[in-house]
This record gives structure tokens, C-alpha cells and sequence, in this order.
């Protein structure tokens, strides 16, 4: 182990050269550009396991990585915004053929008008795809996530995607711990699945399939995705056991466990809202922050563990579900306290849409406005 | 050129069958046939990247694949980057040890519309990076699989379900532009001359790097023609000079038999309208008026062709 | 395939397009004594249905789309009604 100063996107790099990756496939888009140069110098240095393929666009990144998975190399792949948004056929192919890809979304906004920083409007559109979805808060929580998120895809066989937010976290210099080669292995050992595409395994991979089987085969996987919440935890726990390091399981609640508000948000902004929860808790507020570490399967056993009865759940999303009140992670905490048996009362906001700044002061100030809303 | 690899004769052709027989391809399909030969060619150590079209709508429902090799099904404009994708990963494998043995060989079989069209794209990057597997594009000049529409690869004047008066512009030319990406080898073939179509896959598949072999796929319900006659209509394309038959290497350019003896006047073409009568996607030609000027203007394209790949020979 | 796995995989299989003889309107019959043996049907045949070997035809899947015998140098191939056949 040792500490490193470097952006959040040199600390993704560092992951990866780290995590026995086979197949690297890239096109440079913003803010995600420097974890492909990065990988690229280490390629060129002879520092990867793996083999380098710089391809002409997003849609074939997807499918170079997908096919690469379904050969039996362990994959990866880094990207943002438009380019997210233009591989989605293929993180449908991905989940949908059970290849365990892992790739990271540095988050970006989404054109028209053009826009170069943070919001989720990217990932959150891929909700559907079938792939488990991490947010990071810090460069520590990144470096970590990307072995977590390899044990966790290879596991469940599902595609993951660790999203953190542009600029904020991937261009900052923070300090962050790194974990010795072989820890790392010790977590995270190659990668053997138990059918490549290869004449010694034969098969064809994805002809038609008749609606009952296709039914069947799609219900499993939704299935699976939920499942996976389990998996997370428990290898979230086993990743702590090892490197005594904890990022939450599928949530994080930092503060009073019975607080009387719980602030939910995730990404960067579950780092600054620990600030938030510190000012009501100055007014004589008991609050905690509520990090959603885990989007997609979405938290919702957790949370319904984790808040008391008549809590009040105050959601922040950095993102806007077009045609519906409030954004993707209201409208998901009101459905999963629906007739859950638990009274709490839900409000929330859409903020920092594009990069808009959020500092302490004014998330505060929002939170406030929401509670008195709710009385 | 590799003169190591010569022509073989049919019954020197291994009794390997990749397609297993009672496919969902319709009677007299191109697509099976060009794939047996392909089989033949590069033998069961092979691995097939399939594109949405004909030969994957004809596979068979899951559980059951009317193909023998390794199969992986992508989307539509994947052939490409998904091709190279698996070339890379066997790379890898086989370096770290992972896999042992001689490598598979990758290809693809897609469509001319996966090729000229929506994964034109990725097929061109895949050739400039030169990656390693062979790029089959069996042309059949249209969307078959979804109902005859027309494609980049669909030549003027002939009626599809979306240029029913006949298509106006002129078709693309891949190959050529595959000769001119210098990739590592190209070549056109016919299902008429399998032995050629055989010699220019082991070919391919003695050539690390890019290869992209184009084979003439002439189709029934899409030309209107009947099931019996799949061999015919690709014979009388080459021998009307509307399909000529060539391969290159690095750029370098050879017209083979019996297109050179054709284009160099030593042999005489068959009438065009040989090949136009015996299908149905130009009889609104035959009928109109302006058929003699319409095939003259056809006969003037493919003069032009044969002269341009004559001089184009020769650098 | 050594187990199974949870990607989406059929296995080679004949008659992956169903029992596809039963397309057929005619069938071809091969008259032994004018096959030359020179196997351009056992080349061209669409499905692969005719033996190499002796040119025998496998009727469960010929399709009948009568290219062997259009294509056939010796003209030894001979597509007959199945009525008639019957």
C-alpha cells in the first residue's frame, strides 16, 4: 500500500493496471479522456497484462469490449456522456448476453446545448440496460470500486458501470491510498469463466430466441440484477475484511442511525452533503447523510432497513426525469416506501444540473425548504 | 502473391460441414452455400461473427444453431470492432497462456448491408488498424432479411421493395475502396466459381492482418429469380462483366479468370441482357422504351470499370 | 459445452430450421450410371444434403430447389414430382 496525490482518473488508471485486465478497448471523450491516455502509456510501457485497441468510436468500444468478454478476457472500458449514450445499443447486448464488462462513465451532461460538466442525465438514461451502476464520492471510493466491481460482475455475470461525476472528481488532485499487487489478486484472482467463445467450448452465442425462452431468459436476468444487491454487500464487507477500507454496501449512512432526516444523494454530492447534515444537526436537526453507492439494482431493501418510521428522506438528484415531478432517485425512494409498512415522508430536488455548483450553504438552505415543506 | 496456395480440386475439398443441413434459409439461398465452402476452407478451428441478416434470421431458434463453429451473434453495425475484439482477446490468451494451440481463425459473415452500409464504419477502422480476421460481406445487392429493400450495394435501375420504379444512383464499390485501404488482402468471388472462392478463403487465412473477401450472392426472392438458378445468375454476372473477379494484396492488384480475358477483349462478354432477362429486378427495363439506351448506359459502366481495374493493374 | 453456462447459447444442431424436407415440391433423383462423379452438386448444394462420397441425397432436409439438377454437367439429375414419386 502506499498514498498517491493524483486526479480522480489517474486513480481509475491505476486500478485497472492493478485488477489482471486482459482487453482494453477506448475512444477519447470528455472528461473521461485522460484514464485512456493513461492505459495507453501504460500499454505502450509494457505495465498492462492486457492487450490495448484504440477503436473510431463509442459503439464500437462496447462491442470490441463485449466480444473480447465473450472470448474470456476480462474487459474494460472508460467513457462519458455522448459516448455512454451512443454505445446503448450495446449495453443492452452486454447485459443482455450475461458478459461481465466493466466500465467506468465519468459523468458528464448531455447535449443540447453542449455541456462539458457533471451531471447523471448520462447514466441515469442507461437505467434500463440491464447493467449494475456504482457512484463513487471520492478517488479513494473509485480506485476501490473498480476491483469491487469486477468481483461483484464476474460473480452475478452482470456488465457493471462505476460512474463518478466529471471534472469534480476525475480532474481533482486528492490523495488516495493504493493496495499492494498482491492483496489486489487476493480479492480479485484472473478471471476464468465457464464457457468462452472458442472451438474447445463451442456454442452460438445469441440467435432467436421464441418469446417463452426469451421471457424466461430476460426474467432471469432481472432476477439476477436484484440479487446482485447481495453480492455487493457481502463482497463490499469481505473488501473491508481485506483492505479495512468501507464505502457502504449498496448505501452508506453516515451520521445518527435513527436521525429524524436522512439527506439522499449520490456521486460527489454525498460527500458535500455530510457537510449539509452537520449544519441541521447545528440547528438542532438530527440528520444524516444517505451516500447511494448503488443505483442499479436500487437500494431499496437497504433503505427501507436503514430509515426509521416517520423519518423524513430528503432526495437530491443530479439528474431530471423529463414529464415527472423530481428526478430518478425521488421518484425511486417514494416508490420503495410505498405501502412498505414504514411512514416517511419523501421530498426532493433536482439540483446541479450541467455542473452547477453545490456548495454546503446552499444545499442547506434546500434542505431546509424542504423540511418545511413536509410539515 | 502466395503462390503456395493453388487451386484445389472438388474432391480434394475436406468432407467438413460447417452448416449443419435443414437451415431456415430459403430454397436456393446463396448464403449456406458460400458458407459450406468457407468451412471447407478454414476447417472447424474457426470462429464466426454474424451481423444481423439472412444467415442469422436462418440459423435456427435457441436451443438449436444450424452452425458447427463457434458463433457470436452482434448487433448491427459491431462486425468490425467486435471481430477484432475477439482477435485480440485470443491474442491475449494465448500470450499469457491462457489458451493453447493454433490460434482460431476469426471471420465474419455479414451481409452487404452490415458492410457497405451501417457497419461500414467499423469494417473501414477494423481494415486500417488492421486487425487480425477475415470480413466476408456476401452480397446479395439488397436488405434481404428484412424484405428486399435497397442498399449501398444495390445497383441502379433495379426495382427493391424501396425503389420500386428502380434504384437511381449508382451502387458503392467496397472492395475497391478495401484495395485502396491496402489492406493486407482483398478479393471478389462468385458462388459460380467455388474453386476460386476456396483458393481465395485459404488464402485469406494463411495472411495475418485484414482480410476482406466479397462474395457475389445472387438471391431468389430478392431478384426474382427461381431457386434453381442461384449458380446461373452468378455465373452469367461474371461472364456479362456485371461482377468481376479479382484480389490484391497490400494494394497490389490481380484480375483473375475469367474477368482479365474479358476485360482484355480476349474472350467475349455474354450479352448483358443475358443476365438482365433472367431476373425480374430489371424487367420494368426491358419493357420501357428506354431499354436499348439503359443497357447501353450499363454496358458503358462496365467497360468503364474494366478499363479503370485494367490500368489499376498495372500499378 | 462442458456445463451450462447462463450466456445465451444453442448448439449445432440438423435441422435447426425444422424438418425442412418437407418444403419440397419436387426431388431430385440422380441417375448412377450418367454421374460422372465430377461433385459440383455435392459442392453447390445449398444445405449440404449430398453425400461426397456416393451422392446419396439425405431427403429429410433437401429443401428441392432443383439446383443440382440445373447445374448438373452430366445431366444426371432429374427433379420429379413427390406425387408422382409416391
Amino acid at each position: 500500500m502506499s498514498k498517491r496525490m493524483d486526479t480522480g482518473n489517474a486513480a481509475c488508471a491505476l486500478a485497472v493496471k492493478a485488477a489482471n485486465v486482459d482487453f482494453i478497448a477506448a475512444y477519447p471523450i470528455t472528461p473521461q479522456t485522460t484514464i485512456s491516455e493513461k492505459l495507453a502509456d501504460y500499454a505502450a510501457a509494457g505495465e498492462l497484462s492486457g492487450v490495448y485497441l484504440p477503436v473510431e468510436s463509442e459503439h464500437s468500444v462496447m462491442s470490441a469490449v463485449a466480444a473480447a468478454s465473450a472470448a474470456g478476457s476480462r474487459t474494460f472500458t472508460a467513457t462519458s456522456s455522448q459516448g455512454l449514450l451512443y454505445m446503448h445499443e450495446i449495453l443492452h447486448f452486454a447485459a443482455g448476453g450475461r458478459l461481465p464488462v466493466v466500465m467506468v462513465n465519468v459523468n458528464r451532461a448531455v447535449c443540447a446545448p453542449w455541456c462539458l460538466y457533471a451531471d447523471h442525465q448520462d447514466s441515469v438514461s442507461q437505467r434500463d440496460t440491464g447493467w449494475l451502476q456504482f457512484h463513487c464520492a471520492s478517488h479513494q471510493e473509485i480506485y476501490d470500486t473498480v476491483f469491487l466491481a469486477y468481483k461483484v460482475a464476474e460473480k452475478v455475470r452482470i456488465p457493471a458501470m462505476i460512474n463518478y461525476d466529471g471534472f469534480l472528481l476525475s480532474h481533482s488532485m486528492l490523495p488516495f491510498d493504493t493496495l499492494d499487487q498482491e492483496t489486489i489478486n487476493r480479492f480479485l484472482p484472473p478471471y476464468r469463466p465457464d464457457w468462452k467463445l472458442h472451438p474447445q467450448w463451442g456454442g452460438t452465442f445469441g440467435n432467436v430466441a421464441a418469446a417463452a425462452e426469451y421471457s424466461a431468459y430476460r426474467n432471469t436476468l432481472a432476477e439476477d440484477t436484484l440479487k446482485a444487491a447481495d453480492v455487493i454487500e457481502e463482497e463490499a464487507r469481505a473488501y473491508k475484511d481485506l483492505t479495512g477500507r468501507w464505502h457502504g454496501g449498496m448505501i452508506d449512512v453516515q451520521g445518527p442511525q435513527d436521525s429524524d432526516v436522512f439527506l439522499m444523494s449520490m456521486g460527489s454530492m454525498s460527500a458535500e452533503m455530510s457537510l449539509v447534515a452537520e449544519a441541521l444537526q447545528a440547528q438542532g436537526i438530527k440528520a444524516a447523510n444517505l451516500k447511494v453507492r448503488v443505483y442499479r439494482p436500487f437500494p431499496g431493501a437497504a433503505l427501507r432497513q436503514a430509515l426509521p418510521q416517520n423519518a423524513k428522506l430528503l432526495v437530491f438528484d443530479r439528474n431530471l426525469a423529463y414529464g415527472h415531478e423530481g428526478g430518478a432517485l425521488l421518484m425511486e425512494a417514494r416508490s420503495v416506501f410505498y405501502d412498505s409498512g414504514k411512514a416517511v415522508k419523501i421530498a426532493g430536488a433536482s439540483v446541479g444540473i450541467g455542473g452547477v455548483d453545490l456548495p454546503a450553504a446552499m444545499l442547506t438552505e434546500k434542505a431546509l425548504a424542504l423540511l418545511e415543506g413536509l410539515k | 502473391m502466395n503462390e503456395a496456395i493453388k487451386s484445389v480440386k472438388l474432391a480434394d475439398m475436406p468432407d467438413y460441414e460447417l452448416v449443419k443441413s435443414g437451415t431456415g434459409g430459403c430454397a436456393g439461398c446463396p448464403s449456406p452455400m458460400g458458407l459450406r465452402i468457407v468451412g471447407k476452407a478454414l476447417g472447424p478451428n474457426s470462429i464466426m461473427v454474424m451481423t444481423p441478416s439472412c444467415a442469422v434470421a436462418s440459423i435456427g431458434v435457441m436451443p438449436k444453431s444450424c452452425y458447427d463453429v463457434p458463433v457470436l451473434n452482434v448487433c448491427f453495425a459491431s462486425a468490425g470492432a467486435s471481430a477484432a475484439g475477439v482477435s485480440m482477446s485470443l491474442d491475449a490468451q494465448l500470450k499469457s497462456g491462457e489458451l493453447t494451440g493454433e490460434k482460431p481463425t476469426v471471420f465474419t459473415w455479414v451481409g452487404d448491408g452490415g458492410t457497405y452500409d451501417i457497419g461500414f464504419q467499423g469494417i473501414s477502422a477494423a481494415a486500417e488498424r488492421n486487425d487480425d480476421f477475415i470480413h466476408f460481406c456476401y452480397n446479395n445487392e439488397a436488405y434481404s432479411n428484412t424484405g428486399v429493400q435497397r442498399s449501398g450495394a444495390t445497383p441502379k435501375y433495379a426495382t427493391t421493395t424501396t425503389t420500386p420504379a428502380g434504384k437511381s444512383a449508382q451502387k458503392k464499390n467496397v472492395p475497391l475502396l478495401m484495395l485502396e485501404q491496402r489492406v493486407a488482402y482483398v478479393a471478389t468471388a462468385s458462388l459460380a466459381y467455388p474453386q476460386d472462392f476456396y483458393r481465395k478463403v485459404m488464402k485469406a487465412k494463411s495472411i495475418k492482418g485484414f482480410k476482406y473477401i466479397e462474395l457475389h450472392a445472387p438471391c431468389g426472392p430478392g431478384w426474382k429469380f427461381a431457386s434453381s438458378d442461384t449458380v446461373t445468375l452468378g455465373r452469367l454476372a461474371v461472364k456479362s462483366g456485371a461482377w468481376l473477379l479479382w484480389e490484391g494484396e497490400h494494394g497490389k492488384l490481380t484480375l483473375n479468370t475469367p474477368t482479365k480475358p474479358l476485360a482484355e477483349g480476349k474472350m467475349p462478354l455474354t450479352e448483358l441482357e443475358d443476365y438482365l432477362k433472367a431476373q425480374g429486378r430489371f424487367s420494368h427495363v426491358m419493357k420501357s422504351p428506354q431499354k436499348d439506351a439503359v443497357i447501353d448506359e450499363m454496358k458503358a459502366e462496365i467497360r468503364r470499370e474494366m478499363d479503370f481495374m485494367l490500368g489499376r493493374e498495372k500499378l | 459445452m462442458n456445463n451450462m453456462p447462463i450466456n445465451p447459447l444453442s448448439c449445432a444442431t440438423e435441422g435447426a430450421g425444422g424438418p425442412t424436407g418437407t418444403w419440397r415440391s419436387h426431388r431430385p433423383v440422380i441417375d448412377t450410371n450418367q454421374c460422372t462423379g465430377c461433385l459440383m452438386c455435392w459442392i453447390w448444394c445449398p444445405e449440404g444434403v449430398i453425400a461426397k462420397e456416393d451422392r446419396a441425397i439425405n431427403y429429410d432436409y433437401c429443401k428441392g430447389c432443383g439446383l443440382c439438377a440445373k447445374e448438373c454437367p452430366a445431366h444426371a439429375i432429374t427433379m420429379i414430382k413427390e406425387a408422382d414419386h409416391e
